[in-house]
């Protein structure tokens, strides 16, 4: 699966064309770093990252010259495009593993940002973290320098479920990490995975529980997807794991649901919730709102104004690019109306605030006929649909994409 | 050992007397085509280097299967005591489901070479062929095939020969087809014992086709016996049972290749070519005739090919379905016995429901569609012929399940057949099994030699027609042989199982089964489409029903989850061309209803009981 998107060949000094200009207009500007690090790589994971062996010279220092130059790089591609100058809404430094950067190294990442394309006030600047390698000294820093929101890698409060995952961090570091966070002033988020091999449904409902106990501002919930190539889809294929059986997974969402609800942690896209509107993550909701994000670093993907990119992998090759002068971008597609409607459909159908049913209508004349039957089957709200839009119901978050199939015609 | 001959008698003026036809009676592989070659080389009408394997097998499916589908006729000279005789050898079709085709083949003759493999000894069609051979009168000459296989037992089967056929074991002549042994010494049997034709030289013309072939080039060649008088190149022939008229733009005799002759005469054998394109012109079995001194009777034996197996021919791709109307119409160019009609499925979209002789000839026809049109294919299980009679006395002949009347049936007809099996005595036991399983009654059995056995029993068709063969070569390691032929109708206990899914009836499932059986066979069909059918939205209730009554569930649960959790680091394009490559795949649904099936499920469903039609090449 890994390897579907293709695109077109992307030009070397990353020239947007002139498309952007109307389809960028009250779109939010967004930005994403990706630190391509892991001190050891887990068996579900699928992300562009890398052990320090595999790294071929590249160190923590030249990736952050490397982002560093994206960051003058994207500024002129911006302006040259003829974009009205945008200050970035939302930051966020995602992986691999940022903390695998000093903290001073991410804050530096974050001013050049600041200095080169602006941060706008009150911007919510996340960075996602490991509990083991964050410390109260290194939050403190972060929240001096700019950080608003950490989001920690928490998966499980299982240590068997952690192992399956091969998740080496020590699950009692959560709990510190979560009041250093809070102590620094910074907003908390915990990323939790369900479904890994042998996790029972008491074990999801104890990591549930551990998790809400740390009253985060936020929680994601995430089921485990086997992606092909990874070490849990050998050890699957060779029968030491079990596959996770779907019908479970989608007990265990609504598990979640149940309790998140009951602890006042509201949903809003299909797989993140949080304690009060104004902790959701803005930058999560810009992927789903299709605004304008560049993501800078190794395999990061970018989005202006119907343009997508996506760039080389390895951050060796990233590197050289970078010292080439060249866009790093290893192919892009230009959307079309359609493409671009569907794709709204797609992502804003996952929204609590959902969709008008206008937008769908544009795309297939003959969605009543879908929609009514979404409705009988309970996958929409109803009096929601009879005003003009798509609200998912609980079970239509977990068929969500079937729903996306049917609208579709 | 005779020489060959110096000479050949020049056709149209060879006297009967010097004439001699016959055909080769032969189990598939027990040589037939091999020892034919022999003689071909043997006579010097094929020279050593032009020689290839199977000369005969024209089409590449009877050479890969080693089996004759179309007979042709050669004629070959031999000398006997410084005499030239004039051989003609008719190839008839080894087959069961080709049986009036055979019969016709063997009225062109006076004699028949009986080959059997020294190893194996007879089997089931050989014997059902050798009693109509014996039917027609033709003088039989017994002949073991392979003693130069080490595990050839001749004494053995020599015996078994005698006992069937009379005379002594010592009467048997013993050959390879391979090495040439013995083949001049039955050269020179066939013209010793077999009989000349005997006709009227001036009554008017009278032939009999026993072979029509379609040719790209020429257009059909019809393959004729002389029986009475003569025909001559460019007069005007007529075919009996239509009256149609035609031209004689060349008549000849294949030599093995086509030699325009100055006509033919009584006796002879030999190809007529008169400008038509379709075999349905010129049929086998009918007579051919002078059409400006026609005779008074057309010779006895005609019969209109009947279908007696009906399967669906659908295109996998409904995109190929002009194609698969274009290739069935250049088929029936060749073959007088495909019949096929328009039919559309539920399941299956749009294709044909084709009538066949047997489940061998809907083999090679959908072998034929796949190899030489390029199209690829989904049968639907073959079914036979019913002749329901309702309570209001309106009669109904089904071709298809799904078209089985659903009102008030009195009686329902199902064709029969006497079936001829044979195997060696230690698999008698589960072969009455199987036979009992499938509504079969014993005729009778009897010992062949000292450990072989044959059994006949009547059975229906349609329990035939579903994998019956291939169980019976499972149950007896491949030993077993069968042959049948058709007795008629008789009434049988027969209900109609549909299958529904989600309440709607899909009738590429739909089947004729026996009554005590119905519910066997809604267990297993439904069974098997809940594993092949993905779970939807919701829960699928699967049903096989006898009119309104259900008599077999199962369900399919419905699915709970189908959502990604996320797009990681917004890669949107991923999860788009994943949405869209699912959409493709939506767009290859079969919509049953609300339910989407992928038509693999049918086709994984239908050809399990489907694939297994008819005997593959033997063991």
């Amino acid at each position: 699966m890994a390897q579907l998107p293709d695109g077109d060949v992307a030009p070397l000094d990353g020239a947007l064309p002139a498309s952007v200009l109307a389809n960028s207009s009250n779109k939010t500007l967004h930005a994403y770093l990706h630190i391509p690090f892991c001190r050891v790589r887990c068996g579900y994971c699928d992300f562009n990252t890398y052990t320090s062996s595999e790294l071929r010279g590249v160190t923590q220092s030249s990736l952050l010259d490397d982002l560093l130059a994206e960051i003058r790089f994207s500024r002129q591609v911006l302006a040259n495009a003829g974009l009205p100058k945008r200050e970035f809404s939302t930051v966020f430094f995602g992986g691999g593993t940022p903390t695998q950067l000093s903290a001073a190294q991410l804050v530096e990442a974050l001013s050049v940002l600041r200095y080169e394309i602006g941060i706008a006030a009150g911007a919510e600047i996340t960075t996602e973290a490991n509990p083991d390698n964050v410390d109260d000294a290194y939050l403190a820093e972060l929240a001096a320098g700019g950080f608003t929101r950490i989001s920690l890698g928490m998966q499980s409060a299982v240590d068997s479920v952690l192992k399956v995952l091969d998740r080496t961090h020590n699950p009692a570091n959560v709990a510190k990490a979560v009041a250093a966070a809070k102590s620094a002033g910074l907003q908390v988020s915990v990323d939790l995975i369900y479904g890994a091999p042998g996790e029972t449904v008491e074990q999801w409902r104890e990591s549930l529980e551990t998790a809400i106990a740390l009253e985060p501002d936020h929680i994601s919930a995430y089921s485990l997807i086997v992606e092909d190539g990874t070490k849990l889809a050998r050890q699957i294929r060779g029968g030491d794991l079990r596959q996770p059986d779907e019908d479970e997974q989608a007990e265990k969402y609504e598990l979640a649901d149940e309790l998140l609800s009951k602890a006042g942690f509201g949903w809003y896209e299909v797989s993140n919730f949080s304690r009060t509107p104004e902790t959701r993550s803005a930058h999560n909701l810009a992927y789903w709102r299709s605004n304008d994000w560049w993501g800078y670093g190794p395999g990061a993907h970018s989005h202006i104004g119907g343009v997508r990119w996506w760039n080389v992998k390895h951050p060796a090759t990233f590197a050289q690019k970078i010292a080439d002068g060249v866009s790093p971008a290893l192919a892009r597609e230009v959307l079309s109306d359609e493409t671009r409607i569907t794709e709204r459909i797609l992502l804003e159908v996952r929204i609590k605030d959902g969709l008008a049913i206008e937008v769908v209508k544009t795309l297939n004349p003959e969605a009543a006929k879908p929609i009514s039957q979404a409705i009988a089957d309970g996958l929409i709200e109803a009096d929601a649909a009879l005003r003009g839009n798509l609200h998912l119901t609980l079970k239509g978050r977990l068929l969500a994409d079937a729903l996306v199939r049917d609208l579709l015609g | 050992m005779s020489p060959r001959a110096t000479s050949r008698l020049e056709p149209a003026k060879t006297d009967p007397s010097m004439i001699r036809n016959f055909c080769i009676i032969a189990h598939i592989d027990h040589g037939k085509s091999t020892l034919a070659d022999r003689m071909l080389q043997l006579t010097g009408v094929v020279d050593d280097r032009a020689m290839r394997a199977q000369y005969l097998d024209r089409m590449d499916i009877e050479r890969e299967r080693g089996i004759t589908i179309k007979s042709q006729a050669v004629r070959m000279p031999w000398e006997v005591d410084k005499q030239v005789y004039a051989l003609n050898m008719i190839d008839t079709p080894g087959h069961v489901d080709f049986t009036y085709e055979v019969s016709r083949s063997l009225a062109a003759c006076e004699g028949a070479v009986l080959l059997v493999d020294a190893a194996q000894g007879i089997e089931a069609q050989t014997l059902a062929n050798l009693y109509l051979a014996m039917e027609n009168d033709l003088e039989i000459i017994p002949v073991l095939n392979k003693i130069d296989l080490p595990a050839a037992q001749p004494e053995k089967y020599a015996e078994e020969l005698a006992n069937l056929i009379g005379g002594n074991p010592e009467d048997c002549l013993r050959v390879s087809g391979k090495t040439g042994v013995g083949v001049d010494a039955l050269l020179d049997k066939i013209v010793a014992t077999i009989p000349h034709p005997v006709g009227d030289p001036n009554a008017p013309a009278r032939a009999m086709i026993f072979d029509s072939v379609y040719d790209s080039y020429r257009g059909v060649v019809t393959y004729v016996r002389m029986i009475d008088g003569k025909l001559s190149p460019r007069e005007r022939i007529q075919m009996m049972s239509t009256k149609a008229v035609h031209e004689l733009l060349e008549i000849g005799v294949s030599s093995p290749e086509p030699e325009p002759t100055k006509g033919l005469g009584v006796g002879e054998v030999g190809y007529l070519i008169t400008g038509v394109k379709d075999v349905r012109q010129s049929k086998v079995g009918d007579t051919v005739t002078n059409a400006m001194k026609p005779a008074a009777d057309a010779l006895t034996g005609y019969k209109d090919p009947l279908p007696m197996v009906y399967s669906g021919i659908y295109p996998i791709d409904g995109s190929d379905y002009p194609n698969l109307r274009e290739a069935l119409d250049k088929l029936k160019l060749s073959d007088a016995a495909l019949a096929y009609e328009p039919e559309t499925s539920v399941a299956l979209g749009f294709g044909f429901r084709c009538g066949f002789l047997g489940l061998l000839h809907l083999e090679i026809v959908t072998e034929r569609l796949e190899r030489e049109f390029g199209l690829d294919l989904i049968a639907t299980a073959p079914s036979v012929v019913y002749e329901v009679t309702m309570d209001d006395g309106k009669e109904i002949t089904v071709t298809n399940p799904s078209e089985f009347p659903s009102g008030k049936v009195k009686t329902v007809l199902e064709p029969m057949v006497r079936a001829t099996i044979l195997a060696p005595k230690d698999y008698v036991g589960v072969i009455m099994e199987l036979c009992q399983s499938r509504r079969g009654i014993m005729i009778d059995m009897q010992y062949l030699g000292e450990d072989r056995v044959q059994l006949r029993y009547t059975l229906p068709l349609a329990e035939i027609v579903f994998d019956f063969f291939d169980q019976l070569k499972s149950k007896t390691q491949g030993y077993g042989s069968l042959d049948y032929e058709e007795i008629g109708l008789a009434q049988g206990d027969l209900v109609k199982v549909d299958l529904l899914l989600q309440g709607e009836q899909v009738d590429a499932f739909s089947a004729i089964v026996h009554k005590d059986k119905a519910y066997a066979y809604g267990v297993m069909i439904t069974g098997k489409l809940r594993e092949l059918i993905p779970r939807q939205q919701f829960e699928v209730p699967i049903q096989a029903a006898i009119g309104a009554r259900i008599i077999a569930r199962e369900s399919i649960r419905a699915m709970r989850k189908d959502v990604l959790a996320k797009c990681y680091g917004g890669d949107i394009s991923r999860k788009r061309k994943l949405l869209e490559k699912q959409k493709e795949g939506k767009k290859r649904m079969k919509m049953v209803g609300r339910v989407e099936v992928p038509q693999e499920a049918f086709i994984a469903a239908l050809s399990t009981d489907g694939e297994k039609k008819g005997e593959k090449k033997g063991k």
